[in-house]
């Protein structure tokens, strides 16, 4: 398996790939991910020269590992194939398959990638692909694209085409994202790849966006797309385990370690019950604090 | 490759740069504004020069209008007048050479 598959994603930040003045210093704002976007962020009368700006960013652009992700356009355009080539060739980390509907969509990528590594001489296996859902029936079909490629390693809610296909709109309240979410999470941990939200285009209402980001987390979600770089610190704040949280799963890991030896099964750490249910769990919180920075154990 | 009409890529936006290409005299003709020319004059002329022969262009008129571009934004800027003036857009041979 690339060992990238399951790197930290809290915060993938869009980024038009055609504009300088953005791709020249992204990493200065600390997101785990770019996302440098030829798909709805280029104006048609630019898709032909944003690919040379993607592949020279890609080349010569130091990102100091922030992973980089190429949106490319869509499979009902004449560009995505070349859109393909370009990003493998420039070493991207990951492509990103707009309004995926099908594990076939996936499979033509992959098929893609796998041409332009060869081509290019990039290691085969290198370039993962991650899809978004941007439909009712894209939903609909979250498990099957989950489980499409070995290359996939996660889905990311595109909410405004979503809502518009659901004939509602974003209301702020979260309310028409709710199937659509809960779904797609259960899709990725049944598949065991990453789930991603949706951007939050408010970039005025810190307030909303933090409940947003409360509820996704908690939701089960790994990170979330990003518009604006003041979204990154509360993401991140959120998302990375708290020093209680990482004790309390030291303890759970270390307790669980002991008393399997001893034969125990059921015991209590800070007056609360706990079973080897538990255990995957901490060791979960262990490992994110671990690539967030902030853990300083042993473990 | 031979530039057969003019064409214009990039923008006057900060760390950008506008490149326009039309057909030459038989040999390359470079103009450059910008603001930090007695710095950075030099490179980007070498920037260009090189991107031109990696493209096979040696017949062209080429003017650069730089707002503080990165070598990367120049080499695309050139590459995406070149390609527009020559209608080659797809099967390129990303980072070969002779396109």
């Amino acid at each position: 398996m690339n060992p990238n598959k399951k790197r930290l994603r809290r915060t993938m930040m869009f980024l038009n790939a055609q504009k300088p003045g953005l791709v020249k210093d992204p990493y200065i704002y600390n997101p785990d991910s770019i996302m440098l976007d030829l798909e709805d962020a280029v104006a048609e009368n630019q898709k032909d020269v944003a690919r040379f700006s993607l592949f020279h960013a890609l080349k010569e652009i130091d990102y100091r590992g922030c992973e980089r992700v190429v949106r490319i356009n869509g499979l009902d355009t004449a560009y995505w194939k070349e859109d393909i080539r370009c990003a493998v060739a420039g070493g991207c980390d990951a492509i990103r398959i707009p309004k995926t509907e099908s594990p076939e969509e996936v499979r033509a990528v992959e098929a893609e990638i796998a041409i332009a590594e060869k081509d290019f001489n990039i290691p085969v296996g290198r370039t993962l692909i991650m899809a978004a859902i941007e439909s009712a029936r894209g939903v609909m079909k979250a498990l099957d694209v989950c489980e499409s490629s070995e290359r996939l390693f996660g889905i990311a809610l595109s909410g405004g085409d979503y809502t518009k296909d659901l004939q509602t709109r974003i209301t702020g309240t979260g309310v028409e994202l709710m199937g659509a979410r809960q779904n797609m999470i259960i899709a990725a941990r049944a598949a065991k790849v990453q789930c991603f939200d949706t951007v939050f285009t408010d970039l005025d209402n810190m307030e909303g966006f933090r409940k947003e980001v409360e509820t996704i987390h908690l939701m089960g979600f790994d990170g979330k797309s990003i518009v604006n770089p003041r979204q990154i610190p509360v993401v991140h704040d959120i998302f990375t385990p708290t020093q209680k949280d990482i004790i309390f799963a030291e303890k759970v890991v270390k307790e669980i370690e002991e008393k399997r030896e001893k034969g125990i099964g059921v015991f209590t750490v800070d007056g609360k019950m706990i079973d080897i249910a538990f255990y995957d769990g901490a060791k979960r919180t262990i490992e994110l604090a671990k690539a967030s920075g902030v853990y300083k154990g042993e473990l | 490759m031979e530039i057969t009409k003019p064409a214009l890529a990039g923008t006057l936006e900060s760390s950008d740069c506008q490149v326009t290409v039309e057909p030459g005299d038989g040999k390359i003709d470079f103009a450059l504004e910008s603001a930090v020319i007695n710095q950075y004059g030099n490179q980007i002329r070498k920037v260009v020069m090189e991107t031109l022969n990696n493209l096979g262009i040696n017949n062209v008129k080429i003017a650069i209008v730089d707002k503080g571009a990165l070598d990367c934004t120049i080499k695309a800027r050139v590459e995406g007048a070149v390609s527009r003036a020559t209608d080659h857009f797809e099967n390129n041979l990303w980072g070969g050479t002779g396109k």
